[in-house]
C-alpha cells in the first residue's frame, strides 16, 4: 500500500518505490516539488527545514515520511498562499529578510509560537526560536516581526492558522 | 515505477491550488496597503515584450517597467537597491517596476559580488543608465508632439507636455525611443539628490514577497524536466586523490544512476579529485555516498592540524619577518627608551563560511554547450574556471544566477560550479550537484588563521610612541598569503606613529583559503584595536579619548594612498560614544563598555558594545551602538540598516563561538553542532545604528561594519572583568572572575 501525505490540505499520494526512511523534507522537495522548506544540517540543528504536524513545528529532516503519513503538514507554501498570515505580512513590513534562506523555518516556528501565544514576550520568542539558525543575523528583526505580526493578529483582521 | 513522481505533483498541485513548483522565479503576488507595497514578477512569467533602452531597461506596451538586477543577490540587498538608482533616474514609480534576474552577459560589465564594490561601482553608472532611458523616451514624446524636448519633462512613468499638459505614458513611447540614437552616458543630465524619490526610501526587498511563501528562488531549488541529482565525495584531508572506489557497489544502490571517478585537478580552489554518485533524488544520492568505499591518496597534509600551525608560527615570530610591510623611525630604540612597553600575543582560528544554503550548482550539457543554474558571486570566474579546467569554449558556457542563500566571500569560489559541470559532461540528464552540510563545513575555502606578536611603547605623559608588530599567517604557497591572510603597511596605527613597523612571515599549509566577509580586516581589527586598548591602559587613558587624541594627529595633513581619512573616522567615534553614553555613570563590576573602529572596504565604522559577565564566566551582549560613514546618499535605508546589524550579529557570532579546528589535514567539524551558529537567546538584546551622510561618494555596506564589532565586545569584556581576550573563540577563553 502506498504511502500518502496530507500536505497543504491535499492528499498527496507518493510513490511506491519510496524508501519509507526518506526524511519528509526530501519528499517536500524532490517527490512534491515544494522546495520552500529548505536543507540546511540533515540533523535538525539548523531549523531551516521547519514545517508543522498537527500545528506543531518539526523538523523535516530528521522525519521518516513514513511517521508524517496521517497527520497534517503544513509547509510554507501552505501557511497562506497569498502571503496574507500576519507572520508573512509583518517580515515583508519590516523587511525582515536578508539571504532568505532561513525565512521558512524561522516563520514557520514563529507561526506555531503566535498560535499558542497571542502575544509572547522577548523570553518566550527567544525560547521558541532558539532552534532557527539565521547566519545573515535578522534575529532582532524576526523579534520585532513575531510583534508585529502579534498586534496584526490581534488587530482582528488576519486569523491565525 | 508507474506513479512518477511528477504525475503524483502535478495531481497535488491542482488540489491544493498551490504553484510551489516550477522552474525559475516564476512568482507573482501583489501585497498593497503598507510601505512595502510592491509587486513581483519573475521573468518567466509571460509580460509583453517592449522594447529595450539600453542594457537595464526594458518598457512594456502596457507602461510596466523590468530593470534587470545583474549583480548576485546574497543578502545584501542589491536586487533591490541597485534597480532603485536606475527607476530614480528613469522617473517611474516604483510600483511599475519589475526587477528581471538575467545570465552572465557581456552587456553587464561587472556582475560579481564582492568586496562591498557594488554600491561604488554601479552607483553612477545606474543613473546614467536610468537617466539615458529617459532622455531617450523625453525625446520620442517631443518628436511625436513636434516640439522642443526642453518644453518636456518625465514624471511617473510619462512625458508630459509642459506649456499645453499633453501627456504620453512611457510604454506608448518607448517603441519610438528605442529607435533613437542613444546620447553618450556622459552627457545625459542626472537629477538633483533633492529630487529624489526612491532612492533614501526604505524599500522592502523585491523578492520578500517569494521568501516568505516559499516560492523557488535559490540556486538549490532549481528544479529541470528530468532533473537527476548528485554528490561529490572529495578526500577528507585537503590535496587528496582517489586510490581507487568500489564504484559497482554504489551503482547498485536504490535510485543509483551511475557513479564515477573524476580525476581532477591539484588547484585547491578548483576541481578536486573525488567520486561522483549521480541518482534519482538527493536522498539516494545522500544514502549511497554512506556506503561508498573509497581508497585515498592522503598526500603530504595528512599530518597537518592546527596545533602543529600555531607551534610553527609561534617559532616563526621568534624571527625576524621574512616581509616588512612598513619600517618607519626606528621602533628599537624607541621602546628601549620608554617608559612603559607592552607586549601580547593574538591568535586567531581558521574559520569556514558556514552559508546556510550548502554550495551547489545544477548544470545541463547537451550539443556541446554546457548551461548552469548557479548561487554564485562570481559567475565570470565560474564561467572561467569551467572554460579551462573543462576545455569547453566560455561562450558555450551560460551562467544563470540565482538569488543566494548566503555568500559570506564563500561563493566567489567556483569549485562547487565547476564539480557541477564536470558531472554533468557525463550525464545525459540535467543534473543538480547538492553538497550535504558536511561537504560544505569540511571542504570550504577557509578564513585564514594567524599569530600575532605585538610591543607596543608609552612615555612618562601617557602619548603613544611606537608599535612593532609581527605577523605570522599562512599560504598554500611559499612567501604568497592566502586570500584575506596578507596584512599591509597601512594597518592602523601607520600614518599615526613615527615609530612603527609591521612584518610578516608567510606558513605553507594545505588548508585551502578564501576571502571571508571583511577579508584580513574582520581579524586584523581585532588584533589591532584590542592591542591599542592595551596601550591605553599602560598608559592610564581612556580608550575612547586615547583613540580620538591620535586621530587628531596624523603625520601627514592629508590621507595617504592606502590610508584613512582621520576625520571621517573622528565623525563615526564622536558619534558612536556620544550615542552609547560613554561618558555616562560607571558600570558596576561584571559590566563593561568597549568602544573600537575600522576602516575598511572604504566604509568608516565605530561600535561601542555594553557587556555583561557573570561571576562564573557567562557572556550577555547587552547592546551595540554603530555609527558608520558611507557617504551619502543611502540608497535603501532598510537595507542598509540591515547590513549593519547583520554584520553586528555576523562579527558577534564568529568573534564568540566559531572555529574550525584542523587535526590529521582535515576540518573537524562537520556540523552546527560542532561549529555553532549564533542563536537568537545570545544576539544583542538592542543594536542602535546611525550612518552619517557626508558629502562622499556612496560606498559599499556588505563588510565595513563587521570589524570592530569582535575588539569592541573583548574591550568591553576587559572593562567588565580586567581579562584580555587574546585568543578567538572568546567562549573559549575562561572569563570568570571573582
Amino acid at each position: 500500500m502506498p504511502l500518502a501525505l496530507n500536505v497543504n490540505g491535499a492528499v498527496c499520494p507518493l510513490p511506491e518505490d519510496l524508501d519509507p526512511s526518506t526524511p519528509l523534507l526530501w519528499v517536500l522537495r524532490d517527490t512534491l516539488g515544494l522546495v520552500g522548506t529548505k536543507y540546511g544540517c540533515g540533523q535538525g540543528l539548523c531549523g531551516a527545514c521547519t514545517v508543522h504536524l498537527n500545528g506543531q513545528p518539526m523538523r523535516s529532516c530528521v522525519l521518516p515520511v513514513a511517521a508524517a503519513a496521517g497527520s497534517r503538514i503544513t509547509t510554507i507554501e501552505g501557511l497562506d498562499p497569498a502571503g496574507a498570515h500576519p507572520v508573512q505580512k509583518a517580515w515583508c513590513e519590516l523587511d525582515v529578510p536578508q539571504c532568505g534562506y532561513c525565512q521558512a523555518g524561522q516563520i514557520m516556528s514563529a507561526a506555531a509560537l503566535l498560535a499558542k501565544n497571542a502575544a509572547p514576550d522577548d523570553a518566550a520568542i527567544d525560547a521558541a526560536m532558539a532552534g532557527n539558525l539565521c547566519r545573515c543575523g535578522t534575529y532582532l528583526r524576526i523579534r520585532e516581526g513575531i510583534k508585529r505580526a502579534s498586534a496584526l493578529a490581534a488587530g482582528g483582521k488576519e486569523a491565525v492558522s | 515505477m508507474k506513479t512518477s513522481s511528477s504525475l503524483g505533483r502535478r495531481r497535488f498541485l491542482k488540489l491544493s491550488g498551490l504553484a510551489g513548483a516550477g522552474l525559475v522565479l516564476g512568482s507573482y503576488l501583489r501585497f498593497t496597503g503598507d510601505a512595502f507595497a510592491i509587486e513581483v514578477r519573475g521573468a518567466a512569467e509571460a509580460a509583453p515584450a517592449g522594447a529595450r533602452l539600453g542594457a537595464f531597461v526594458r518598457i512594456a506596451p502596457d507602461g510596466r517597467v523590468f530593470i534587470a538586477a545583474h549583480v548576485p543577490e546574497i543578502g545584501q540587498g542589491v536586487r533591490t537597491s541597485l534597480p532603485m538608482i536606475v527607476a530614480e533616474e528613469l522617473e517611474v514609480d516604483w510600483r511599475s517596476v519589475t526587477v528581471e534576474p538575467v545570465p552572465l552577459d557581456r552587456a553587464f560589465s561587472r556582475q560579481s559580488a564582492g568586496g562591498s564594490n557594488t554600491t561604488p561601482a554601479n552607483f553612477l553608472p545606474l543613473r546614467r543608465a536610468g537617466a539615458t532611458a529617459r532622455v531617450m523616451l523625453v525625446e520620442a514624446a517631443a518628436r511625436t508632439w513636434g516640439v522642443p524636448a526642453a518644453e518636456c519633462r518625465a514624471e511617473s512613468g510619462a512625458v508630459v507636455h509642459t506649456p499645453t499638459d499633453r501627456r504620453l505614458g512611457y510604454g506608448e513611447l518607448v517603441a519610438l525611443a528605442a529607435t533613437l540614437p542613444t546620447p553618450p552616458a556622459e552627457s545625459v543630465p542626472l537629477k538633483d539628490p533633492r529630487d529624489y524619490k526612491i532612492i533614501g526610501r526604505r524599500i522592502g526587498g523585491v523578492d520578500n514577497p517569494s521568501i516568505v511563501t516559499g516560492r523557488p528562488l535559490f540556486g538549490i531549488d532549481q528544479t529541470l524536466p528530468g532533473l537527476l541529482h548528485a554528490v561529490y565525495v572529495k578526500c577528507p584531508v585537503f590535496g587528496g586523490k582517489v586510490v581507487s572506489a568500489d564504484l559497482d557497489a554504489v551503482k547498485k544502490l536504490p535510485g543509483v544512476v551511475d557513479a564515477f571517478v573524476i580525476e581532477g585537478t591539484r588547484n585547491l580552489n578548483g576541481l578536486m579529485p573525488g567520486v561522483a554518485i549521480v541518482a534519482k533524488s538527493t536522498w539516494a544520492a545522500f544514502q549511497a555516498r554512506r556506503s561508498l568505499t573509497v581508497t585515498w591518496d592522503e598526500g603530504p597534509r595528512a599530518n597537518d592540524s592546527w596545533d602543529g600551525l600555531v607551534r610553527e608560527a609561534r617559532e616563526a615570530l621568534g624571527r625576524p619577518g621574512q616581509q616588512t610591510p612598513r619600517n618607519e623611525g626606528d621602533v628599537t630604540v624607541a621602546i628601549a627608551g620608554a617608559a612603559k612597553t607592552v607586549e601580547a600575543e593574538y591568535v586567531y582560528p581558521f574559520l569556514g563560511h558556514t552559508n546556510l544554503e550548502p554550495q551547489n550548482c545544477t548544470a545541463h550539457f547537451r550539443d556541446g554547450a554546457l548551461e548552469l543554474w548557479a548561487p554564485t558571486q562570481n559567475p565570470g570566474g565560474g564561467q572561467r574556471m569551467i572554460a579551462e579546467t573543462l576545455g569547453l569554449a566560455p561562450e558555450k558556457i551560460r551562467v544563470n544566477i540565482t538569488r543566494i542563500g548566503g555568500g559570506f566571500g564563500r561563493r566567489l569560489e567556483s569549485d562547487f560550479m565547476v564539480e557541477a559541470a564536470a558531472i554533468a559532461m557525463k550525464v545525459a540528464a540535467p543534473v543538480k550537484l547538492a553538497w550535504t552540510r558536511e561537504d560544505d563545513m569540511r571542504h570550504d575555502h577557509y578564513r585564514p588563521g594567524g599569530v600575532h606578536r605585538l610591543r607596543g611603547a608609552v612615555g612618562q605623559d601617557g602619548a603613544l610612541l611606537a608599535w612593532d608588530a609581527r605577523f605570522a599567517t599562512f599560504g598554500n604557497v611559499s612567501g604568497r598569503p592566502g586570500s584575506g591572510a596578507g596584512i599591509s603597511g597601512n594597518e592602523f596605527p601607520a600614518h599615526f606613529l613615527r615609530d612603527y613597523r609591521q612584518e610578516m612571515s608567510v606558513l605553507e599549509c594545505g588548508i585551502p583559503m578564501g576571502y571571508w566577509r571583511a577579508p584580513g580586516s574582520s581579524t586584523l581589527a581585532w588584533v589591532t584595536q584590542c592591542f591599542f586598548d592595551e596601550l591605553a591602559q599602560a598608559a592610564g587613558a581612556d580608550p575612547y579619548r586615547y583613540r580620538l587624541k591620535l586621530l587628531e594627529n596624523p603625520l601627514q595633513p592629508k590621507p595617504p594612498r592606502g590610508g584613512f581619512d582621520p576625520g571621517r573616522m573622528r565623525g563615526v567615534l564622536v558619534d558612536a560614544a556620544e550615542r552609547a553614553g560613554w561618558d555616562g555613570p560607571a558600570l558596576p563590576r561584571g559590566r563593561g563598555r568597549g568602544i573600537a573602529f575600522y576602516f575598511s572596504h572604504r566604509g568608516y565604522f565605530a561600535i561601542v558594545a555594553e557587556v555583561t559577565v557573570s561571576p562564573a564566566g557567562a557572556l550577555t551582549v547587552d547592546r551595540v551602538v554603530a555609527s558608520g560613514d558611507v557617504g551619502s546618499p543611502i540608497v535603501n535605508p532598510s537595507g542598509a540598516d540591515n547590513q549593519v546589524v547583520g554584520s553586528v550579529v555576523d562579527g558577534l557570532s564568529a568573534a564568540w563561538v566559531q572555529s574550525d579546528d584542523v587535526k590529521d589535514g582535515r576540518v573537524v567539524a562537520g556540523n552546527f553542532d560542532a561549529h555553532p551558529i549564533l542563536r537568537m537567546p545570545a544576539a544583542p538584546k538592542v543594536v542602535e545604528v546611525r550612518l552619517i551622510q557626508t558629502d562622499n561618494p556612496p560606498t559599499g555596506l556588505g563588510e565595513p561594519a563587521l570589524p570592530p564589532l569582535a575588539p569592541a565586545v573583548c574591550n568591553a569584556i576587559f572593562a567588565a572583568t580586567g581579562k584580555r581576550v587574546r585568543s578567538l573563540p572568546i567562549a573559549s577563553v575562561d572569563l570568570s572572575w571573582s
